[in-house]
């Protein structure tokens, strides 16, 4: 398995990133906009965990707990995302019940 | 599978993380108490939580002569930036407590799920401002944010706060997006996500580390310089701040604040040798906020949101304060952040609760013709609107003017000298907004009928009194307090050599 | 770089080929005729009813929220349980010294999870019937007069 570079999952990685990034600035409907935000946080999972199998750091001598500490922080990152996901589909809710209707440019009502 | 020696059970300090404990753990006591109140009525709640307050500020007071501390496996680490910088969160946090509860009435919020979530948020702001590992900081981040989300959005039949919740939650979500990619690159780079391991990695002459630490180093800057609402990344702030109920904006502006601020202080403070890198482009976002942020205000006519771009303008101050520190540690001690965080706090707090006036009826309004007529109906706040105005402008006898002064001689020490003039042209700048709050008090007499209450209930104007109080006499305790904060005469942990310790490797 | 992952990206190269050859070609070589019943969407005959766009009931993402909840909580859980069946510590007593202590950890964890749960039911957030569940005064969309010490 270790014929994969870690540049290749770095690679993917940013690539999910940066589709996430232009989906948020792109999209409109604030589910997807939130949805692209996923991507971008399962895109950094991704480089975390490359980041942990691979210890590429030359600076630390002991790999186990680079090891530990990426796979630590992916757990750490889902549970935000999920509770992430949670608000937002909270706050999408209640604005649907305002408005009946989500649209992020309809919605803009402040100016100045 | 390999053996694993470490994983033996941590001795934990259960003292260094009693603060943060005990905010938290008072925070699901509110809200099992929120579950079986009597109808209406949050008083236990509102104590509950008052307690916790006062509870971690008494294990923060109490461990202010005690040496350094990390426990939990090095995620929560106590030193005296963190624990002044934890002290203010949680007064911050109980002084918007207590002018909160009779806003939501008037505002007709039936969501006593406010205490137990300003409570997380601020457990959450703790946690950002007490930890050396990168990864508290983004959790911590988010604990503040996901709770300060809710909050925003909890006035459910109003339009804008559900429009500034949706705002404030896609674009925080974000903006963390950004500085989670920012941590996993430093996290591969140093190999830890201890934030001293950054300097270690910033000396190294392999490019392979240098470059793709800078990389993950900007992100995690633009992250926080987005939660600390500066310029480029200021635009969601007087949207959210104009759109989320008083209280809530009220504790964004001081407590998020806080904890933003400090923690940059504190990564950029572990990142001294990258300081080439960083200070020329934070020298112009400092600029470009401090002008954007006191031109944009000039054009408002909402409070609410005229506070939103003077929360961009101080923030910009903060900056100052933090680069003519990072640019010559040894001169510049970091009293003089902590010293404006103070004052800013005290006046936007007091600011705020006078404010909460506009609730009536459910609905709130926050114009400037709101405030009309203001010296008839509560004199006394009056005047207290007028000196916390003056003390943002910057007039001498009060704790706005001191704070500025104390950037100002830093960036003069630091050889800033374009930050120090940009400083003082601004501030000059902004008599013109902050003169109108004051105008629309005194001089401008009302038309037609009042749409806001005439009496501020009890906690409120407590709240308010007190803040100008501090506002008014900081000057006078400069001294003491400038001492409480920097710790010096006291046994161990003065401030200046615990936030620039350099990590030995 | 001919490792074992080539077969794959030759595969998934000829995969991407063949089926852009075949819809290109089709739609460039055959001939095109629209009538009314091929431009409907069903082409089998079936006449279209309603809107595509129909809502779906609002319910369903209260449930999708509490779902990602409990789907997140057996992340902890699991990853605790790898290491707590068999903690590889070194010696029996170092085994049980850190099941008891991690043991504890997660059931504080579950404590907290618990409350969270109770207050779900409490606020009656898992309740199918729309009309209970959406109550508008519940949800405080409607201005809820309060009992008292809301005089203007």
């Amino acid at each position: 398995m270790n014929d994969v570079p870690l540049l290749v999952y770095l690679g993917i990685g940013l690539f999910m990133f940066v589709t996430g990034a232009v989906g948020v600035v792109v999209r409109r409907n604030p589910v997807v906009v939130f949805m692209c935000i996923e991507l971008m946080l399962n895109a950094v999972n991704l480089t975390f965990l490359a980041f942990a199998r691979y210890a590429p750091s030359p600076l630390v001598a002991d790999k186990q707990p680079t090891w530990m500490a990426g796979q630590m922080a992916v757990i750490f990152v889902m549970a935000v995302a999920a509770a992430e996901v949670a608000v937002g589909l909270g706050i999408i809710m209640a604005i649907f019940r305002l408005k009946n209707k989500v649209d992020l440019d309809e919605l803009s009502s402040m100016r100045g | 599978m390999r053996l694993n020696p470490l994983h033996t059970p941590p001795s934990i300090d259960w003292m260094v993380v009693s603060p943060v404990l005990a905010v938290s753990v008072g925070g699901v006591l509110a809200l099992l108490l929120a579950m079986f109140r009597p109808k209406a009525d949050n008083t236990a709640v509102i104590w509950t939580s008052l307690l916790a307050l006062f509870g971690a500020g008494y294990a923060l007071v109490a461990q202010l002569p005690l040496p350094e501390a990390s426990t939990f496996g090095d995620m929560v680490y106590r030193d005296r930036l963190g624990l002044i910088a934890q002290l203010l969160i949680v007064i911050s946090t109980a002084v918007v407590i207590l002018f909160s509860e009779q806003y939501l009435r008037a505002r007709r919020i039936p969501f006593s799920e406010f205490y137990p979530l300003a409570l997380w948020s601020s457990a959450g702001a703790m946690m950002m401002v007490s930890t050396k590992s990168l990864l508290m900081v983004f959790i911590g981040l988010e604990v503040l944010s996901i709770a300060l989300y809710v909050m925003a959005g909890m006035a459910k039949q109003s339009n804008r706060s559900e429009e500034s919740a949706i705002k404030y939650f896609l674009l925080g979500s974000f903006a963390s997006a950004w500085l989670l990619l920012g941590i996993a690159y430093i996290f591969g780079t140093t190999g830890t996500l201890n934030i001293e391991a950054i300097a270690g990695a910033a000396v190294s002459d392999n490019a392979l580390v240098r470059g793709p630490l800078l990389f993950g180093f900007s992100l995690l800057l633009i992250g926080l310089l987005f939660k600390a609402a500066l310029a480029p990344f200021h635009q969601w702030t007087p949207d959210v701040y104009q759109g989320a109920p008083i209280n809530v904006t009220a504790f964004m502006a001081t407590v998020s604040k806080a904890a933003a601020v400090v923690t940059l202080l504190r990564v950029l403070n572990h990142a001294l040798p990258l300081k080439d890198f960083f200070i020329p482009a934070l020298t112009v976002v400092a600029m470009l906020t401090m002008i954007v942020g006191n031109i944009a205000a000039l054009a408002q006519t909402d409070v609410k949101r005229l506070m939103g771009y003077s929360s961009i303008a101080n923030a910009g101050y903060l900056l100052v304060a933090i680069l003519a520190h990072v640019k010559s540690p040894d001169q510049v001690p970091v009293t003089t952040t902590l010293f404006f965080l103070v004052a800013y706090a005290a006046t936007t707090l007091g600011l705020f609760a006078i404010l909460t006036l506009a609730a009536k009826d459910g609905k709130e309004e926050t114009s400037f013709a709101d405030l009309n007529g203001l010296y008839h109906r509560e004199p006394i706040l009056a005047v207290c609107l007028a000196i916390l105005s003056f003390s943002l402008i910057g007039v001498p006898p009060l704790a706005g003017f001191l704070g500025k002064f104390l950037i100002f001689q830093d960036a003069i020490v630091a050889e800033q000298l374009p930050l120090a003039v940009v400083l003082a042209i601004t501030s000059v700048i902004s008599i013109g907004y902050y003169l109108k709050v004051v105008r629309a008090t005194w001089v401008d007499e009302p038309q037609g009928e009042i749409s806001t209450r005439s009496v501020l209930p009890g906690g409120a104007k407590f709240a308010a009194l007190a803040c100008t109080g501090i506002v008014v006499l900081l000057m006078i305790l400069q001294t003491p307090v400038s001492k409480f904060i920097s710790g010096s005469g006291q046994p161990s942990a003065p401030l200046s050599a615990s936030a620039n310790a350099q990590p030995d490797r | 770089m001919a490792n074992d992952f080539t077969p794959i990206l030759i595969l998934v190269g000829l995969a991407a080929i063949i089926c852009g050859a075949m819809v290109t070609l089709s739609w460039v070589l055959g001939p095109k005729k629209v009538t009314p019943y091929k431009s409907s969407p069903y082409e089998c005959g079936v006449t279209p009813s309603g809107s595509a766009r129909e809502r779906f009931p609002i319910k369903f993402y209260l449930v999708a929220m509490l779902f990602i909840l409990f789907d997140i909580e057996v992340v902890f859980l699991w990853s605790w349980l790898t290491v707590f069946v068999d903690p590889k510590m070194g010696s029996a007593a170092a085994d049980l010294n850190f099941q008891v202590f991690s043991f504890v950890a997660i059931m504080v964890y579950m404590l907290l999870w618990i409350i969270g749960d109770w207050y779900v039911l409490k606020i009656d957030a898992i309740n199918w019937d729309e009309e209970a569940a959406l109550d508008a005064a519940k949800l405080g969309t409607v201005l809820e007069p309060l009992a008292e010490g809301d005089a203007a």
